[in-house]
């Protein structure tokens, strides 16, 4: 007994001394429980063979993620080394010293930024928004996007009925309005013997679900968040009669085209809704749509994909996240060893090809990379026009202010999309001025 | 030789022992066997409580230890008692508190009073009935979501059974009418057992010979039941309303589990509206103001009951 | 001899009131029942409509709760070698594989080390106090009792804020130590109030003797008084550690992974692709029963622990 163990003390070590000198740490790396995080998981392995350093791993569902991850950082805690955070808290991790600045890793190393996707780089990397100050490395691109059953779609007879209740051909909508009618056309149709219902849409309250949900529809009729970026004059943006009337747009999306029960429902529940047939359409994230895919019963043939359609402009509501260093991690040496590998283009490579979504511009700008996924040329377009939420350091303020409005007036029937857009910029400006921003 | 024990036990025990025993008095022991509890408690709530005040008169963040901490005085105090989002959140606690405890009662009463006709077998029933009470809360909110699913969730079916009613025609997490009263139901459910309890040590504790001397007075079982049973059972009752009122002033964990919140903002309790401000938003400033105002109502409101039922008590 | 008596009630009282109580019981029953099924349950057979009620008993849901699982495409199932284990067995048929043990383990276990650590340490410093509080005249004994019950007042997620801010700084965030003391706080007022009560009821006599037979102190106490009370510190005991079980407001708030316990892991156990709710009800059986077998144990304390010591029946 005794001799395993030392032999197996042994071996550790050698292994450790084989890599680069260093002792073998064990890292904790701390991601939302997703279909990604378990490609994640698979492509550590050879990191963890490389290195001499363990993986362990810590996958905290969505709707818990934001809470459990920030408290977890405010708290100074040692949890986890790396962490994949949500692009909103680069603000807030660079300004309260949760992240490791990079610049200098970055600098010694050679890794450059201008490797990696424009659009990327300035969501998930950089604080303040823009300028050459990085806090992550981008690790996974994503964007909201729809995906429908191709197979109701090309059904003739189904075709058909959609030609004569609307007078228009069924196809991949080209626009939100398109979008809703199809939507509604499938509304509690019967379809082999089962009712189904039109599309499964963002709606939940406890984390995030409404707000990127409904943002879809807000960008894609001219929503923004200041007039002047920068400036925080939000009154005529915010509110503006396109953004009013993208977010009536929403509910009614939400109360005449969503199957019932759906109120309180964001990727899961979606997913669910889609997987198990109820639904014609469904938003989500891209980083989803490598399994739906692959599932037996409604990915294949069974399957199309879509970028969120326009309505006055073109946009996708931005997901995704960067892998940062956790400041208060004690193994900061080994993390940056895990990102130093992770940014290596054979590495980025394996990365999509396992379920990842790449933003190495080695992988993006490959001549095959179209080709390489029914989805992947859907989602080059769809990060050609993403916007985010605010990142600001009080973002999670801006965002409770945010998901409680739109929730109040699409599902609970509280007042007018104007009235919910003006109380939000008042949400929003008391927690500017309380910044000293306003 | 001496009557008194300890001089006594001290001359049986070895002198540096009996030396350290007599220099025990028992006022020494007593305070050697209380401080470490009242140590314990002034770390972990009196320390607080006083940190808490403090912090409510400034504009403090958690989530910020670099930026700069002012006094604000009373700012957060007047901010809260006139944002009136959160005067909404007091009336669905305060609709919560009132239905809850409502139903609690007039079940729980019934109940204990069936109970109490002594039926064979009543004491493992009352064991079944007792064991939702026990059970976590959080646990148990989270899985009443899935029995509160619109079509495949057991709560809708049994509810289309009885009345016919489609099951997926109705929503009680999701739709805004229904949603207070899913979490009233909850509640009841977990908590109707422990008024059921104390009314039953209330009517166990009325002695026979009460009713029988009734009887011989010829009063009616009605008259009974109104001018023995509910008055002996009063003090009782009013114990349970206490610790009720008490627990559902301060819900958080079943209700979070079950609604979040939700829909909008119909069932965001007072807690659940402190742990938004509190541990979302970071508001910790305000959040501890808010915190003070939540205590001192509960303190007050507790107090005044108290003298109620003291009165009710001395009857 | 006449069997009427005016306090007993009648046959036919005694049997509408057993109906009705049983009929009470057997619906009050009805969730948790639903809970143990549905972790015996398929996740189709879950989530049919409507409901199943008869249904062909699998262990699939305790092997997700256990376990973490890929999915591999079927090609690349045909290629392993056959399952070696029956848990590996249910999962392949789902078109995936073992990829390791889930979270739950860990997470249970540190719902056993600070229930039981909390318990110990509140019912240990508990039993002194209400010893003291029972049998010596304590300045401001009253106030000092009535202070120790109203810590009970104030909501958790108040009283989060300054422990949050406390932990930070003393480094106890998600550390077993850290909630032990925290549960030891909240649990000690109980202890007291509960403990006080019981050894309020053993006579004053028996120590007396002791002392005169030339015993100490502490040794009239601890050889005396400890095994008088000792059904009410078992039961005390089980009230504390039945509270820090099933607590949620603090553990969600002041741990994350290390020493996160049961209750706010169980709602976050998502399945692939979908919330897998036989996983969920298995987990949540494993944690509910041992509370369910205590309460049957401890019918007969039970008022007396839900009401602090106030109603002794």
């Amino acid at each position: 007994m005794k001799t395993a163990k030392y032999l197996a003390a042994t071996a550790l070590t050698v292994a450790g001394l084989g890599a680069n000198g260093a002792a073998a740490d064990d890292l904790t790396l701390c991601w939302a429980a997703w279909d990604p995080a378990n490609a994640l998981v698979e492509l550590s392995k050879e990191f963890e063979a490389q290195s001499g350093h363990s993986m362990t791993f810590e996958f905290v569902p969505w709707p818990n993620f934001a809470d459990r991850m920030l408290n977890e950082l405010n708290s100074g805690g040692k949890l986890c080394d790396l962490l994949i955070g949500d692009s909103q808290w680069i603000g807030g991790g660079a300004e309260n010293g949760h992240y490791v600045k990079l610049n200098d890793f970055f600098d010694k190393e050679g890794i450059s930024m201008d490797d990696f996707a424009p659009a990327t780089v300035y969501a998930y990397s950089t604080w303040p928004k823009g300028t050459p100050n990085y806090y992550a490395l981008p690790a996974m691109g994503d964007a909201n996007g729809w995906f429908y059953r191709r197979d109701w779609f090309e059904n003739p007879d189904i075709q058909a009925a959609y030609k004569e209740a609307t007078g228009q051909d069924l196809r991949e909508p080209e626009s939100q309005r398109e979008m809703l009618q199809i939507a509604q056309f499938f509304q509690g149709r019967e379809i082999d013997g089962q009712t189904r219902y039109g599309a499964a849409i963002f709606t939940e309250r406890g984390s995030e679900g409404i707000t990127m949900g409904a943002t879809g529809a807000l960008y894609a009729w001219g929503f923004k968040y200041e007039n002047t970026p920068g400036k925080y004059d939000m009154e005529g943006a915010v509110n503006s009669p396109e953004a009013v009337e993208g977010l009536e747009f929403y509910k009614e999306f939400y109360k005449t085209a969503t199957p019932p029960g759906y109120t309180d429902s964001y990727m899961e529940q979606g997913l669910d809704a889609f997987k198990s047939g109820q639904v014609a359409m469904a938003m989500n994230w891209f980083a989803f749509f490598p399994g739906l895919y692959a599932d037996p019963n409604t990915g294949g043939d069974k399957i199309g994909f879509f970028v969120n359609p326009p309505q006055n402009q073109a946009a996708s509501t931005l997901g995704g996240q960067g892998i940062s260093v956790v400041s208060y991690s004690d193994k900061q040496d080994a993390a940056l060893e895990y990102i130093k590998w992770f940014a290596q283009p054979d590495v980025q490579a394996k990365w999509w090809a396992l379920g990842g979504y790449s933003a190495h511009n080695s992988v993006l700008n490959d001549p095959g990379f179209k080709d390489s996924a029914p989805f992947a040329a859907d989602f080059l377009e769809a990060m050609g026009a993403v916007q985010d939420f605010w990142q600001e350091p009080a973002y999670a303020e801006l965002l409770i202010a945010m998901q409680k409005r739109l929730h109040d007036y699409v599902v609970a029937d509280v007042g007018t999309a104007q009235e919910a857009l003006d109380k939000l910029i008042e949400d929003w400006t008391e927690t500017f001025e309380d910044e000293g921003k306003l | 030789m001496t009557d008194n024990p300890i001089e006594r036990a001290a001359t049986a025990t070895p002198p540096r022992l009996a030396r350290r025993i007599k220099g025990l008095s028992d006022r020494a022991i007593a305070w050697i066997f209380v401080a470490p509890t009242i140590f314990l408690l002034l770390a972990v709530n009196i320390f607080p409580l006083i940190w808490t005040i403090n912090l409510s008169f400034t504009n403090f963040r958690a989530n910020r230890p670099n930026r700069e901490v002012d006094y604000v005085g009373l700012r957060n105090y007047e901010r809260i008692l006139t944002d009136s989002d959160i005067w909404l959140t007091m009336q669905a606690t305060a609709h919560f508190l009132f239905w809850t405890i409502f139903f609690q009662v007039l079940i729980g009463f019934t109940l204990a009073w069936l109970i109490n006709r002594k039926f064979k077998g009543n004491d493992l029933w009352t064991t079944i009935i007792v064991l939702p009470m026990m059970l976590s809360p959080a646990v148990v909110g989270n899985f009443w979501t899935f029995l509160y699913q619109p079509q495949i969730g057991l709560f809708n079916y049994v509810v289309s059974f009885f009345t016919g009613v489609d099951p997926s025609s109705f929503e009680m997490i999701g739709s805004v009418n229904l949603a207070p009263w899913s979490i009233v139901i909850v509640d009841t459910w977990m908590w109707t057992p422990f008024v059921m309890l104390i009314c039953l040590a209330g009517l166990r504790s009325i002695p026979d010979y009460i009713y029988e001397a009734a009887a011989i007075d010829r009063a009616s079982r009605w008259r009974q039941f109104w001018t023995i049973t509910v008055p002996m059972v009063l003090p009782f009752l009013m114990l349970a309303v206490l610790f009720r009122g008490i627990e559902n002033f301060k819900m958080f964990d079943l209700v979070v589990q079950l609604t979040g919140g939700g829909p909008g903002s119909v069932t965001e309790l007072t807690s659940i509206n402190l742990k938004r401000e509190a541990f979302e938003k970071w508001r910790t400033g305000y959040a501890s103001a808010y915190a003070i105002i939540l205590f001192v109502t509960v303190f007050g409101l507790a107090s005044v009951y108290v003298k109620a039922l003291n009165k009710v008590k001395e009857r | 001899m006449s069997s009427y008596s005016i306090t007993e009630p009648s046959k036919r009282q005694k049997w509408v009131a057993g109906v009705l109580v049983i009929l009470y019981a057997v619906i009050t029953i009805m969730p948790l029942i639903w809970i143990i099924a549905t972790g015996f349950k398929s996740p189709a057979d879950a989530i049919s409509y409507p409901p199943k009620v008869m249904f062909e008993p699998t262990l699939e849901g305790y092997v997700n709760l256990f376990t973490t699982r890929t999915r591999v495409s079927p090609e690349a199932l045909q290629a392993l070698p056959p399952p070696a284990t029956w848990y590996e067995g249910i999962v392949r048929n789902r078109d995936m594989v073992i990829a390791g043990p889930s979270r739950y383990g860990e997470r249970f276990l540190n719902s056993v080390i600070i229930g039981f650590g909390s318990t110990f340490l509140s019912v240990f410093l508990g039993t002194l106090a209400a010893y003291a509080f029972s049998r010596f005249k304590v300045p401001l004994k009253d106030d000092l009792l009535f202070f120790i019950l109203s810590t009970r007042m104030m909501p958790p997620i108040a009283v989060a804020i300054p422990i949050f801010l406390m932990f930070r700084t003393l480094g106890l965030s998600d550390t077993h130590l850290g909630m032990i003391l925290l549960y030891t706080a909240v649990n000690i007022s109980l202890a007291v109030w509960l403990l006080k009560g019981f050894i309020d009821e053993i006579p004053r006599e028996y120590e007396e003797a002791a002392l005169i037979d030339g015993y100490t102190r502490f040794q009239a106490f601890y050889k005396v008084v400890l095994p008088q009370a000792a059904t009410g510190i078992a039961s005390t005991a089980i009230f504390c550690l039945i509270f820090a079980w099933n607590e949620y407001a603090f553990a969600v708030l002041l741990t994350s992974g290390t020493a996160q316990t049961a209750p706010p892991f169980i709602p976050t156990i998502i399945g692939v692709g979908g919330q897998d709710w036989p996983a969920v009800a298995a987990g949540a059986t494993i944690f509910l029963v041992p509370v369910m077998v205590f309460t049957i144990l401890l019918r007969k304390h039970l008022l007396r622990g839900i009401t602090f010591g106030a109603v002794r029946k």
